[in-house]
């Protein structure tokens, strides 16, 4: 029997252990330099982009129908519930009676006192006192909904569009109370029996999540303006509030212009032409 | 005597052990149903990944597209094999259900199999359920 000594043993056996290293790191290198093409995501190339998207609502080519077809058109396009619905029996039997607090809302018409609840003012313009202000989620600078929001279910996007994922969403509601303006609405119970007829390009939301005003991020992608824009002829415009050249920028030079509870800090994106 | 008392224990205590094995060599087990693929689906036979890939990973792969989708904005994805889809799962043409148009013979036929229930459909619709 031949016998080794533990010099020559310790020799071959990290000789072995190179060997043995060897062959994943060699296939590693294999794989980085000529390996399978990778999947790439990117844009649409239609899509809108901003530095930061913002909102201008003239209020002087606001007026009763104008807002209600802005209402309707965000409503019926993103799918919200509409409690007033008649329930269709058949497909949803024993539906609970609706509770209108529950209701839920994206963009909807405020009173002046209501909606600027700090500018409040005894001799207030006489056409105000009647006019119902657009109001939706003001997409603010400093939003307080996505700092109170424990699951990052609602979060900023890099263009300034506040969004939720809804997956995400465990219901907490810590987003409503933190939302100084009511933008935000909770789904107490399932919505679909209370939407007339479903649109098939957005999701309806399930039981348990709240939602808002997404500013049309999923019509933006594909290089549209968001509904409420196409539906108020001409009263909404939506733009880059970082680009001196936008529509929404000119407007605002041109004209005195007022921002929801400005006092707060949350440096709403929603202006409002007054 | 001890012997055939030990060896008889044993022969019990295997049979009953490998009981669930005899069980199916007796019974008829009911194999996974294949998804059917139907429509454009059938025709185009370009999915995401191949096959098998798909069949084990879809739902990392839908997981992935909606954080592309929802915080990123990025909605087209060039597959690795060089088609591009709409990271989708039920709007328009270039979505999942865009090709693999029955949802109750792609989808379900193999989630109620495996008695999975994700919860997709919960929000996102059905187009054919629509109408």
């Amino acid at each position: 029997m031949m016998k080794k000594s533990r010099r020559s043993f310790l020799k071959v056996a990290g000789i072995a252990a190179i060997g043995l290293g060897a062959a994943p790191a060699m296939t590693f290198a294999a794989s980085d330099s000529h390996g399978a093409a990778q999947a790439v995501k990117g844009k649409n190339q239609e899509a809108l982009s901003a530095h930061r998207w913002g909102m201008v609502i003239d209020t002087s080519k606001l007026n009763e129908e104008v807002a209600k077809n802005i209402t309707e058109a965000c409503h019926r396009n993103h799918n919200v519930p509409d409690f007033n619905h008649e329930v269709d029996e058949e497909k949803y039997p024993n539906t609970r009676p609706t509770n209108p607090k529950q209701e839920i809302k994206w963009i909807w018409e405020e009173h002046f006192n209501y909606a600027f609840p700090d500018m409040e003012d005894e001799f207030l313009v006489e056409k105000f006192k009647h006019l119902g202000f657009p109001v939706t989620c003001n997409h603010c600078k400093n939003a307080p909904c996505v700092q109170a929001c424990p699951t990052q279910a609602t979060f900023k996007r890099e263009d300034g569009i506040v969004l939720m994922d809804f997956h995400r969403c465990i219901g907490c509601r810590f987003c409503m109370a933190a939302c100084p303006y009511g933008a935000r609405s909770f789904n107490f119970r399932d919505p679909r029996p209370f939407i007339a007829e479903t649109v098939p390009e957005f999701p309806t939301r399930s039981k348990g999540v709240v939602e808002k005003c997404n500013l049309c991020a999923e019509r933006l992608a594909k290089g549209q303006m968001p509904h409420c824009v196409e539906a108020s002829e001409g009263a909404i415009v939506v733009g880059d509030l970082e680009d001196p050249e936008s529509e929404v920028r000119v407007l605002l030079n041109e004209n005195y212009s007022i921002r929801r509870k400005q006092s707060l800090g949350t440096e709403p994106s929603v202006y409002y032409v007054v | 005597m001890n012997k055939n008392l030990i060896i008889a224990g044993l022969a019990v205590f295997v049979i009953a052990v490998l009981s669930p094995f005899w069980f199916n060599l007796v019974t008829v087990t009911q194999a996974a149903p294949k998804p059917e693929l139907l429509g454009k689906a059938k025709t185009e036979k370009k999915c995401v990944l191949d096959k098998y890939d798909m069949r084990a990973n879809h739902m990392s792969l839908l997981d992935e597209w909606r954080v592309s989708v929802v915080r990123d904005a990025d909605r087209m994805y060039t597959a690795a094999n060089g088609h591009s889809f709409n990271m989708s799962l039920s709007t328009g043409e270039n979505s999942c259900l865009g090709c693999h148009e029955d949802k109750e013979k792609f989808c379900d036929s193999c989630h109620t199999y495996a008695s999975v229930s994700p919860y997709c459909w919960e929000c996102h619709t059905n187009p054919k359920e629509i109408q």
